[in-house]
C-alpha cells in the first residue's frame, strides 16, 4: 500500500500528518516513510535515527566530444529546450534546462554527444524502530525536481519486505506533485479551514481527478467558522476521514521538531486514517 | 521602478497575508505579481477584476495521427519519460507525462507524430479592490513550465509598472527553490523572507537564502508566530545577523492571520491594532533599504 500525503497550498502540515501517521502506524508494525519534498526536505527533522546508506543522485547530460564533432548543429535543432546551442565552433551544453531526453545524443550522427552523470541530489536512508525513513534532497541551484522524485520512487519501488508506504509530497499541483502521486494507491489532501485552504484544495482535487487516483481529506488546525470547505467536499462527495485541533500546544511541539501523535485528539484522527487505509486496501 | 519579491522556502509562514498587506499600504504605486502560480491565494484578499485575460502557451505536446500510426514502436523506445502508451487499438501519448522533447516526432517514419503548443494556464491583469494592478495566473492542471509562467507575469508586472509610472513591483513567490523560485528572483532589487520560529521554518529559510546569495540580492527578513518557540526565535536571529540579512520585524503568534483571510480581508483592513502597526513599520523598512 503506497500512500501520499499531499496538498494544494503549503503549510497545511503534509510532514506533520506524514511523520506522525509514521510514527503511529509504526507502534504495531513496520512501515517506510519516504520525503519527497525535494526541494525543501523536513520530514527529517522529526524522525531521526541511524543514518544507513547515503546515495548521489545523477540526471544524465549530454557532454561535447569537439574531437569527432563536424558543427553540423542537428543537435541544436534537435533539443527543444535550448540546452545545447552552438556558438561558433563550439557546442554549449547547459545542464539546467537538459530534460535528459536523449535525442541529441542519440541522433548524433558521429556520437560527438555521449550522456554522462551530473549530480542532482542525494538520498539517504534512516532507521529508527520500525521506521525506515528515506530522505530524498535536491542540491541548492537545481532547478527540476522531477527527475530526482522519478529516481527516489524506483529506489522505493525496490524495497518490498515492507508493504506500508508514506510519501510526503511536494506542495503545489504542477509536475513534482504529479511525479510524486502518478503511482500510489491512495492521496491524503491535507487543508485547513480558510478560503486559502479550500482554493488549493480545489485545485489538488482537480489534479487528482485528471490523474483518475483515489483521494480523500484530512483538515488540519480544524476550528469552526469557516463551513465551505467542509460543503464543497459532502457536494463532491470527497470523505472527510479526519480533523485535527487547532492546538497551541500542537504547533509548540512541531516547532521543537517534536511529534505529537501521543495526544488523544490526534491518536484518535489517526485511528480513523488508518482505518481508511485498511478499507481501501481491501 | 524596483522590484521586491516575498519568499519563505516552506509554505504557510503568513506570506500572501502580509504581500496582500504590503499591496495595501502602497495601494496605486504597486503592482502585484502573483508569481505563486502553482496555488495562487492572493485573488482571494485582493479582489481582481479580470480586466485581461490571456492563455499562455509554453513547451510542446505530442500529438499521435492513429490514421498514419503503422505501430513500429520506434516512438514508445525512444521515449524517456513513460509517455507513450500502447492502446490495443492505437498508439497514443499520456499527455501527462510528456515533457515535449519532440524525440518521437524526430523518429516516426511515418509522420503520424505531431508536436503541439502546450496550453499551461492562463494569466490574468486586474485592478484589485485597493487599486493596485495585480499580475496573476492560473496553472493548467498538472502543467509543466511553471517557471515559465512565473516569468510571464513577472515581465507583464513589470511593463506594466513601467508604463503606468508606478514605483514597485511587488512579487508574492512560490514555495521550495526550484524552477518557479529562481524565475521569481531572477533581477529582483530586494528579497523579504517571512518566517516561523519552527525547526522546518529555519532550515527551508536557509536553503532559500542559499539560492538567493547566487543572486546577489540583498535581503531582510520577518518572523512571523516569533514567541511560538524563544529558542528557535532566537536562533533565526542570530542567523540573520550572520548572514547578514535585515532583521526587518517581529511578528506574535495569532489566529489574527486566518480570521482575516476567512473575512476575504487584509490584515490593514481586518484590524487598527497591533498588526497594522507592525506592517506600516515593516513596509517603511523595506522601502528605506530600496532607497
Amino acid at each position: 500500500m503506497k500512500i501520499a500525503i499531499a496538498s494544494g497550498k503549503g503549510g497545511t502540515g503534509k510532514t506533520s500528518l506524514a511523520t506522525n501517521l509514521a510514527a503511529f502506524i509504526a507502534e504495531k508494525e513496520e512501515v517506510i516513510l519516504v520525503d519527497l519534498d525535494v526541494e525543501e526536505p523536513n520530514s527529517g527533522l522529526f524522525v531521526q535515527g541511524d543514518l544507513i546508506t547515503e546515495e548521489i543522485q545523477y540526471k544524465q547530460i549530454p557532454e561535447w566530444k569537439q574531437e569527432s564533432c563536424t558543427l553540423c548543429n542537428l543537435c541544436q535543432q534537435n533539443c527543444n529546450f535550448n540546452a545545447v546551442i552552438q556558438l561558433g565552433a563550439h557546442i554549449m551544453v547547459f545542464p539546467q534546462l537538459c530534460h535528459s531526453c536523449f535525442a541529441c545524443s542519440e541522433l548524433c550522427p558521429t556520437g560527438s554527444l555521449p550522456m554522462v552523470s551530473d549530480r542532482i541530489g542525494k538520498i539517504s536512508s534512516f532507521k529508527k524502530g520500525n521506521i525506515l525513513f528515506f530522505e530524498s534532497r535536491l542540491d541548492i541551484g537545481q532547478e527540476q525536481a522531477v527527475p530526482l522524485i522519478a529516481q527516489t520512487n524506483e529506489r522505493i519501488d525496490s524495497i518490498d519486505h515492507i508493504s506500508m508506504k508514506i510519501f510526503d509530497a511536494p506542495p503545489g499541483t504542477s509536475c513534482p506533485v504529479i511525479e510524486a502521486t502518478k503511482n500510489v494507491d491512495l492521496i491524503i489532501l491535507v487543508t485547513e479551514p480558510t478560503p486559502f485552504g479550500l482554493n488549493d484544495l480545489q485545485l489538488a482535487v482537480d489534479t487528482m481527478d485528471a490523474m483518475n487516483k483515489t483521494y480523500c481529506v484530512v483538515i488540519n488546525r480544524y476550528e469552526s467558522g469557516f463551513d465551505a470547505l467542509e460543503e464543497y467536499c459532502i457536494k463532491n462527495s470527497i470523505p472527510v476521514v479526519a480533523k485535527i485541533p487547532n492546538m497551541r500546544e500542537i504547533a509548540s511541539l512541531y516547532s521543537n521538531g517534536k511529534l505529537f501523535y501521543h495526544i488523544p485528539e490526534v491518536k484518535n484522527a489517526l485511528e480513523d486514517i488508518v482505518q481508511f487505509i485498511r478499507n481501501t486496501e481491501l | 521602478m524596483k522590484e521586491i519579491v516575498v519568499i519563505s522556502g516552506k509554505g504557510g509562514t503568513g506570506k500572501t497575508s502580509i504581500t496582500a498587506s504590503f499591496a495595501n499600504l502602497g495601494a496605486e504605486n504597486i503592482v502585484v505579481a502573483d508569481c505563486d502560480v502553482d496555488a495562487a491565494d492572493m485573488h482571494l484578499l485582493l479582489k481582481p477584476d479580470y480586466q485581461k485575460r490571456e492563455t499562455f502557451y509554453s513547451g510542446l505536446l505530442a500529438e499521435i495521427d492513429a490514421k498514419k500510426c503503422i505501430e513500429c514502436n520506434a516512438c514508445f523506445d525512444v521515449c524517456r519519460f513513460d509517455a507513450i502508451d500502447k492502446k490495443p487499438s492505437h498508439y497514443a501519448v499520456i499527455k501527462l507525462n510528456c515533457e515535449g522533447c519532440g524525440y518521437c516526432e524526430k523518429v516516426c517514419p511515418s509522420e503520424a507524430i505531431k508536436m503541439k503548443d502546450n496550453n499551461v494556464g492562463e494569466w490574468f491583469i486586474s485592478k484589485t479592490k485597493l487599486n493596485n494592478f495585480l499580475v496573476h495566473a492560473k496553472l493548467g492542471i498538472g502543467a509543466e513550465n511553471s517557471g515559465k509562467l512565473v516569468a510571464k507575469v513577472k515581465n507583464e508586472a513589470k511593463a506594466l509598472a513601467k508604463k503606468n509610472h508606478v514605483d514597485y513591483v511587488l512579487v508574492d513567490g512560490s514555495p521550495g527553490i526550484g524552477c518557479p523560485v529562481v524565475s521569481s528572483l531572477s533581477g529582483a532589487d530586494y528579497v523579504v523572507f517571512v518566517t516561523e520560529p519552527t525547526v522546518t521554518g529555519i532550515h527551508d529559510l536557509k536553503r532559500v537564502h542559499e539560492l538567493v546569495k547566487k543572486f546577489h540580492i540583498a535581503s531582510g527578513c520577518i518572523i512571523n508566530k516569533c514567541d511560538l518557540n524563544e529558542q528557535v526565535s532566537q536562533e533565526i536571529k542570530d542567523y540573520l545577523k550572520e548572514e547578514n540579512i535585515a532583521h526587518i520585524a517581529d511578528f506574535p503568534y495569532d489566529n489574527a492571520f486566518s480570521k482575516a483571510i476567512i473575512q476575504g480581508k487584509t490584515m490593514i483592513e481586518y484590524e487598527n491594532g497591533k498588526f497594522k502597526e507592525l506592517l506600516i513599520d515593516s513596509w517603511r523598512n523595506v522601502l528605506n533599504k530600496l532607497k
